[in-house]
């Protein structure tokens, strides 16, 4: 036995105590690398926007998660100072890993480009792409990160969408890249047909878009037409919600601030809960074992070293606790990632993550622990063995 | 033979609020090494409170105690706790071992204060146990075992850094006559066999036979010495 043996021995004095405040020190634990983790994905895709002030954005109303029908294109040019409709659908998917993330978007290969003018690609490359049935154009260094050059079939395991055959299969032929023009960002997009996706996806699918990209000859009349653009649809089936591209990563950002805010109130509350609850146990077993703690000062336990045990023991009942949370979050880690990574970006716990939770248990086993060490250091050995 | 324990005008007071306790008021006494020494008295006469003192559990109020030659007043909490872990033993009434830990772990727990090695450790231990006569149930917790093979695991933790000096209070005050007996037989085995120096509080008359002098206590004051 070592003093570690004692200290670990000592933790289990009630058993069916110790396993219930590990049970909630790991649930608490869970809960903190899940929500972290959601939070930084979201966070790490709302970096890949493009923002202008002289295009809208116009979503499906109540959800991005919707679609809107591509009839509304039409529609949408019949307004006065609209110059020009594109679309993009969230394809989701995953290149060979889910950590490999990047967006996928089926556009109007034309139509597209045209519409953002800061992505750069050669008059051959874009003429490719037009003509190419299941070409598609990449970020120059999407292609550098995965060493793709052209010609090459770059397969994509489609999540959200599946084919009309019930494959989820999807190839693409790597047919150019395209760079962003100086001063601008490069977001890492993967590009394809549209043609091709609503002809290939299965039926439900079909001839739907995700969100419209819109260009105003007038940008002073922006919020005008996105006002004249959400009415003329507002009785339809398909309502829409628009923004310039401005407001619209605006709304996001702060969507991500309040998703932060809301995980770190979260997890406040559950551990102010864990540190009332088990703060209460330790002194509650602390009193229980006074007349112990006093013969381990009999036989010549110094009063520090008493008080680093108490201390030391509350310490390793959270960081045995943080380590369960922390191992089945990696548990559930496929199940979630799966579930999640077509609509978020790399759900993986990061290594500040875990270093943080670990932090965090040894944090909280010494608020725990704190009381309880001075109060076992202050005991004195005549007292407790008087209050048997 | 040479004193081991020597106390001189030891007094102890209590301050209960308003109120001061003189427990101990002038006592004097020398135990020689190898003495067998019976305390006994009424209850509250300060029968604990004289050995905590020369256990160092404890500092007087007023005088001396020194234990083979060391002023226990000198010596800080901490030096004091150090002191102990080599030179005494003690054990109990309720024998106070840890619930948690088999016997042979509650035995080894001073020597996690030396220096000695794991395996010198398990040894020393073991060896203890086989003094007291509890090898075959090293490995049982304080739990599994009777009151008498509990105080046989005290005896031997007390034991087990090979202190000079054994302190009991009322070490068979929870215990039947026979496993008493047993007990005490074990205490003046070690004087005997072990040359421990051994003071022992009691309220048993049986037990003060064992001793080779008895002591009464009343009021705080030594009031007689008996031989046996
Ligand atoms: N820490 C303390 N604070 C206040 N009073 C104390 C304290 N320790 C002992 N006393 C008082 O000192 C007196 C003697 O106590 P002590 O425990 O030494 O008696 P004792 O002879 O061992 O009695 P018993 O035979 O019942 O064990 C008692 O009146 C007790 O109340
Ligand atoms: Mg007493």
């Amino acid at each position: 036995m070592s003093i570690f043996g004692l200290m670990w021995a000592s933790l289990f004095r009630k058993r069916t105590r110790t396993l219930l405040t590990l049970l909630s020190l790991m649930i608490a634990f869970l809960l903190f690398m899940l929500l972290q983790a959601i939070s930084n994905a979201f966070a790490s895709s709302g970096s890949f926007n493009l923002a202008s002030i002289d295009r809208l954005i116009s979503t499906p109303k109540y959800s991005i998660i919707d679609s809107l029908p591509i009839n509304q294109q039409q529609q949408m040019l019949n307004i006065e100072g609209v110059e020009a409709v594109t679309h993009a659908n969230w394809f989701g998917g995953n290149y060979q890993e889910r950590r490999n993330f990047f967006p996928k978007y089926p556009v109007d290969p034309y139509a597209y480009f045209d519409m953002y003018s800061e992505l750069v690609i050669s008059k051959e490359e874009l003429d490719a792409f037009a003509q190419t049935r299941r070409g598609a154009v990449v970020a120059a260094s999407l292609a550098e990160r995965f060493g793709w050059k052209l010609g090459d079939i770059i397969p994509i395991q489609g999540d959200i969408y599946s084919m009309q055959n019930g494959s989820r299969l999807w190839e693409f032929e790597l047919v150019g890249t395209f760079t962003a023009r100086v001063g601008e960002s490069e977001a890492p997009l993967f590009l394809f047909q549209y043609e091709y996706f609503t002809e290939a996806v299965a039926d439900y699918s079909k001839n739907q878009v995700g969100w419209w990209t819109i260009r105003l000859s007038d940008t002073d009349r922006a919020a005008e037409i996105a006002n004249q653009i959400d009415l003329l649809f507002e009785n339809s089936q398909d309502p829409t919600r628009t923004a310039t591209e401005d407001e619209f990563s605006r709304q996001f950002a702060s969507q991500l601030g309040d998703m932060g805010f809301i995980t770190a109130m979260i997890m406040s509350a559950v551990f102010f809960t864990i540190v009332l609850l088990t703060g209460n146990t330790m002194s509650q077993a602390l009193r229980e074992r006074i007349p112990e703690l006093a013969v381990l000062k009999t036989v010549g336990f110094t009063d520090t070293l008493v008080s680093i045990l108490v201390l030391g023991e509350s310490v390793l009942l959270c960081v045995v606790g943080g380590v369960l949370g922390i191992l089945l979050a990696f548990a559930m880690q496929d199940v979630l990632g799966s579930t999640l990574g077509g609509f978020i970006g790399d759900f993986e716990y990061s290594a500040t993550l875990i270093a943080s939770a670990l932090i965090l248990a040894i944090v909280i086993g010494i608020v725990i622990g704190g009381i309880p060490a001075l109060e076992a250091r202050r005991l004195t050995i005549v007292d407790a063995l008087r209050e048997r | 033979m040479s004193e081991i324990v020597n106390c001189r005008d030891l007094e102890k007071t209590f301050i209960k609020g308003k109120e001061t306790v003189e427990v101990l008021t002038g006592i004097n006494l020398t135990v020689d090494e190898g003495d067998f020494l019976a305390l006994m008295g009424p209850s509250g006469s300060g029968k604990t409170t004289l050995l905590n003192l020369i256990g160092g559990l404890d500092h007087p109020t007023a005088g001396i105690v020194s234990v083979s030659g060391i002023d226990l007043n000198g010596l800080s909490s901490s030096a004091l706790a150090r002191w102990r872990a080599v030179n005494v033993g003690f054990i109990f009434q309720f024998y106070n071992l840890l619930p948690v830990l088999n016997a042979q772990r509650n035995v080894e727990l001073p020597l996690l204060l030396t220096k000695l090695s794991r395996s010198q450790r398990t040894k020393n231990a073991a060896t203890a146990l086989e003094i007291v006569g509890l090898s075959d149930r090293a490995k049982h917790k304080p739990g599994e075992l009777s009151g008498g093979q509990q105080q046989r695991v005290a005896i031997a933790r007390a034991l087990v850094a090979d202190p000079a000096l054994l302190l009991c209070d009322e070490p068979t005050g929870d215990l039947d006559r026979g496993t008493a007996d047993e007990i005490l037989e074990l205490l003046e085995l070690l004087n005997r066999d072990h040359g421990k120096t051994i003071i022992i509080v009691t309220h048993d008359p049986k037990a003060a036979n064992h001793a080779q002098r008895t002591l009464y206590m009343d009021k705080g004051k030594l009031v007689e010495e008996a031989t046996a």
